[in-house]
């Protein structure tokens, strides 16, 4: 598996991402500088969390106009795997990749602390390496992570699986207490109807080793790396 | 074409406004032979202001011990210190104020400290690691408090979570005596190749000096002078003196600053803080024994019409000076703009000693750079002290006056509750505190701990200062500073390395506040001497004071402990049901300066707690040994609150894995002193059962007092027969106060 992790100026996980599939998953990376127009031939692109151009307009609004963004669009569109975490999926909504909006959050507070999440669907290629309902621990870092859409398409997303991680108390409820943001049916994470594009607000690869307080992130990675050699084995890349 | 600038003439109503003395006036008349002119007033008055000069204080602050083993920069050398920690690796940290910008402006305030100190960091070629902050406030139920309690921890957040460094330690302290003056203290810490160390020098005749990062603005003109004044009801008024920051451009300056270093191409670099481009240049030039000329129109900015005296003395954040090596402008330019920063060369090195600034080619001032800055020829001042009445009635406590029929289980709650106790998550989950994915233990515990990438290494580190210890005792209050962080360090099993201090007191050229001043800088410099934990610089803030009082001295300890084998890191809470429980160290029957009596009796009164230095050293080095041994499975030092505040903390601080306990105290005196005192040099541990003995006999040995007081386990904390309290009163206690008193309205 070959990795793309995109720098925008004010991204500041794209390290941490970085050094999660180099040292950890041990898997090939690259930095891909904001205003490079060449993916590197990656299987997945991951969009880090940060303020990619300082985010004092809306998160993520003018990131989408960036030379590396059209070619990850292209990419998407063309099946390749893309996940966007904190910053990134609020880039992915700007961008129209995934559907609806993050808003601050209900408190109208930054808020940095580990979560629940439970895994909603382990069918897909961010999950696959999940059990069903499983119940992860992985930390939020975000002032707008208050997933909103409208009714209507809010229950298509839940009817066609496309909701992935939900905010759950440790127990695995769905709970008010549990959700740190207020977003919609407590959603922390969805992907696109085709299943090729994650956005999660959590931040998966700040939970990959257990001397920072969680290993559950590495699945998210790990399905990926499964989903490649899938897709490898299937003869196309 | 614009009319040629023209400086008004100095008077002598000019100089008084611009807070130099006549004496200060004179002595600048000698050393230049003439009249200043415009521009050069407005330089000698915030090179010579407290803030940038240290006058009042640089003669006490040499007392204090800067010297130790393995210190790569010693305090006034560079803008901050550097321990040597092994592996080719230095750790360097300082900690500074932004005490009277927060007051008027909490939010721009606050954020614009957080800058300020990182850019002293990275200045060194060392890239952030964590940020810690300390700070006090008045009571929560003034809701001007609140207000600033708000900004400020949104000014912090907002700056740290987008620069991108983990905010990770901190204390927020609550007493009247902060009402008008809060306290805003901001720590940085880095880390960097030993051999890559940068200094802050300008040197080289001919070489180029160029400014880099944002334009310069009118922000935060006189902001060192606003500094070095009490606050009034004018204050207000000067908001136009706090800096506005910009977290984002400072990220890019850090990335762009650490590739220039990288690359070699740089002679030396300096941030620009308080005073700016002329604090910067006259700093650099006189380390390096040179001199400089700086054409000013040169500088870019960001409005028309900025004079000399603006654009020397702008505080505009976000920028640095860098004395390019030969031959490396363009190599350096090209880093810029990479980042999409500014680069532009306003100057040159020169052998004459001189600061020379132009205007289009003419000289608006010339003056010998060493006569400007700290060490060289900036005014040195011996103050006056008195004792202050207030120590001795204060001191008078006659705990027969103190009613012992209480419920104690509603004694203790109410502690957890008290703002200076609770829990504050409701502040420390508003900072990215995980960001690099390198935080082992974060806000919650006695120490943050981050570990050290390619290394099996992890630093410790912790700001402490009780303000009301210090208020009664500044001796004995910043001994006890010093005690407290080094013991929080060792309790997160670190060695203490070093101390940064920042020293927050009111006016000096009072004699009562001068006072407690001297006794607390004296009173560091003996702990530090004794915790082997060398100062490596800091920072001083008088004046804060507001018409109606001082703040109680704080003098602000920070400390970075080196962690040698990950495996070591130890936390406070209780683990495992069945584990022994042991205090190290013994009770005594003291209340004075308690939070118990603070909280319940409205007093501030009484001794400090007694601190034999000696005694808490031999603890300290028998715990760390124990912890490297391996048989210590949690460690909580007692602090405000005292052992029963400790143990409940034990019990439910990590909300994941909360356990009761059952304890047994058998030192006979008063109830409230047993469990609310808060005598000095004690420390709750745990052990697995299978290691008691071992234990016990290892501190036996040591002669270190170590009792074998509990049990972990169960669903309740029970002391003696006077606490049983549920794991969930304690929780609710604790971690529902701040959220409850800050979100009150009215």
């Amino acid at each position: 598996m070959k990795v793309g992790v995109v720098t925008f100026p004010g991204s500041n996980c794209d390290y941490d991402s970085y050094t999660a599939v180099k040292h950890i998953l041990k898997e090939e990376v690259e930095f891909l500088w904001h205003k490079s127009t060449d993916l590197v031939g990656s299987d997945l692109v991951i969009l880090p969390g940060g303020f990619a151009y300082g985010d004092y307009l809306r998160a993520g609004a003018i990131a989408r106009f960036s030379p590396i963004m059209e070619e990850v669009v292209k990419f998407a569109y063309s099946g390749g795997m893309v996940i966007g975490i904190c910053n990134g999926f609020q880039v992915l909504t700007e961008c129209g990749l995934l559907p609806g909006a993050l808003m601050r959050n209900h408190h109208l507070r930054f808020s940095c602390k580990f979560v629940y999440l439970r895994v909603e669907d382990n069918t897909g290629r961010f999950t696959n390496a999940c059990r069903k309902h499983e119940v992860l621990k992985i930390p939020i870092a975000h002032g707008e992570g208050n997933y909103f859409y409208h009714d209507d398409e809010v229950r298509e997303l839940e009817e066609n699986g496309q909701v992935v991680f939900r905010y759950v108390d440790r127990t695995g409820e769905v709970t008010d207490e549990a959700n740190p943001n207020g977003s919609l049916n407590n959603i922390a994470g969805i992907v696109n109807r085709e299943g090729n594009v994650l956005g999660m607000m959590p931040h998966p690869e700040r939970a990959v080793e257990s001397i920072i307080g969680s290993v559950d992130g590495l699945k998210v990675f790990e399905s990926v790396r499964a989903a490649c050699v899938q897709v490898a084995g299937a003869g196309g890349k | 074409m614009p009319a040629k600038y023209q400086q008004p003439p100095v008077t002598p109503e000019m100089v008084e406004a611009h807070g130099l003395t006549k004496e200060e006036h004179e002595r600048i008349k000698t050393i230049l032979g003439r009249e200043m002119t415009y521009t050069e007033l407005g330089i000698y008055s915030v090179m010579w202001s407290e803030h940038c000069s240290y006058k009042n204080s640089i003669a006490l602050l040499k007392t204090l011990p800067r010297e130790g083993k393995n210190l790569l920069a010693k305090a006034g050398e560079e803008n901050a210190g550097a321990v040597d920690i092994g592996d080719g690796l230095a750790v360097v940290f300082k900690i500074e104020s932004h005490n009277h910008p927060s007051a008027v402006e909490p939010y721009q305030g606050a954020a614009t400290g957080v800058g300020g100190i990182l850019r002293d960091i990275f200045t060194m070629g060392a890239r952030p690691i964590a940020s810690l902050n300390s700070l006090r406030f008045g009571s929560p139920d003034n809701p001007h408090v609140r207000y600033l309690v708000d900004g400020v921890v949104r000014g912090i957040g907002d700056y740290g979570n987008s620069f991108g460094v983990p905010t990770v330690a901190g204390e927020v302290y609550f007493d009247e005596a902060y009402t008008g003056n809060p306290l805003i203290n901001a720590m940085a810490v880095g880390i960097v190749k030993t051999d890559g160390i940068v200094s802050a020098v300008a040197k080289g005749v001919g070489n180029q000096l160029m400014i880099v990062g944002s334009k310069t603005g009118r922000d935060g003109i006189h902001g060192a002078t606003f500094a070095s004044v009490e606050l009034s009801e004018e204050s207000e008024q000067k908001r136009s003196s706090v800096q506005i920051g910009d977290p984002f451009t400072e990220k890019l300056l850090l990335e762009a600053t650490l590739e220039i270093i990288e690359k070699n191409l740089i002679v030396g670099i300096q941030d620009m803080g308080a005073a700016g481009i002329i604090c910067s240049s006259s700093e650099m030039s006189a380390k390096g024994e040179a001199g400089a000329e700086l054409d000013i129109d040169k500088v870019p900015v960001r409005e028309p019409g900025m004079i000399p005296y603006e654009i020397l003395l702008s505080e505009s954040q976000e920028r640095m000076l860098v004395c390019v090596k030969k031959g490396k402008e363009a190599a350096v330019r090209e880093v810029f703009d990479k980042w999409g920063l500014d680069s532009t060369i306003i100057g040159k090195v020169t052998d004459d000693g001189l600061l020379t600034v132009r205007l289009d080619g003419e000289i608006v001032a010339q003056a010998p750079s060493e006569t400007m800055v700290l060490g060289g020829d900036a005014p040195v001042y011996h103050r006056e002290t008195k004792r202050p009445a207030y120590m001795d009635e204060l001191a008078d406590l006659n705990l027969e006056d103190i009613p012992l029929d209480r419920d104690w289980n509603e004694d203790l709650c109410g502690l957890l509750a008290a703002p200076n106790i609770c829990h504050k998550g409701w502040v420390f989950e508003q900072y990215d505190s995980m960001v690099r994915t390198n935080t082992a233990v974060g806000p919650g515990s006695d120490a943050a701990v981050l570990r050290l990438r390619k290394t099996n290494k992890a630093l410790a580190m912790v700001t402490d200062c009780n303000g009301r210890y210090c208020y009664l005792n500044p001796r004995l209050g910043a001994q006890s500073a010093v005690a407290e962080a080094a013991r929080n360090i060792v309790c997160s099993g670190g060695q203490p390395l070093a101390v940064t201090n920042c020293l927050n007191f009111g006016n000096p050229y009072k004699p009562e506040i001068y006072y407690g001043f001297a006794e607390a800088v004296a009173g560091m410099g003996e702990a530090c001497r004794v915790f082997e934990t060398p100062v490596t610089g800091g920072n001083v803030s008088f004046y804060n004071e507001d018409p109606q009082r001082a703040v109680f001295p704080t003098p602000t300890i920070g400390m970075v402990g080196l962690i040698p084998d990950v495996a070591h890191i130890t936390t406070q809470w209780f683990k495992d049901e069945g584990d022994v429980i042991f205090l190290l160290g013994e009770n005594k029957e003291h209340l004075g300066a308690s939070e118990y009596l603070h909280t319940f009796f409205g007093l501030t009164k009484g001794e400090a707690p007694p601190l034999d230095m000696q005694f808490e050293k031999k603890l300290q080095d028998g715990l760390l040994a124990a912890i490297t041994r391996g048989w210590i499975r949690s460690a909580h030092d007692c602090s405000d609150g005292g052992l029963a505040v400790a143990l409940a903390e034990c019990c439910i601080s990590d909300r994941e894995q909360q356990v009761g306990a059952v304890i047994t105290l058998s030192d006979s005196m008063r109830t409230d002193a047993l469990l609310f005192g808060e005598t000095q040099s004690r420390v709750v541990i745990s052990c697995a059962a299978d290691d008691a003995d071992a234990v016990a006999d290892f501190f036996g040995i040591l002669n270190c007092p170590c009792a074998r007081i509990g049990t972990v386990g169960g669903g309740n904390l029970k002391i003696n027969d006077v606490v049983d309290l549920s794991l969930q009163k304690l929780d609710h206690a604790f971690f529902d106060s701040m959220p409850a008193f800050m979100e009150k309205v009215g």
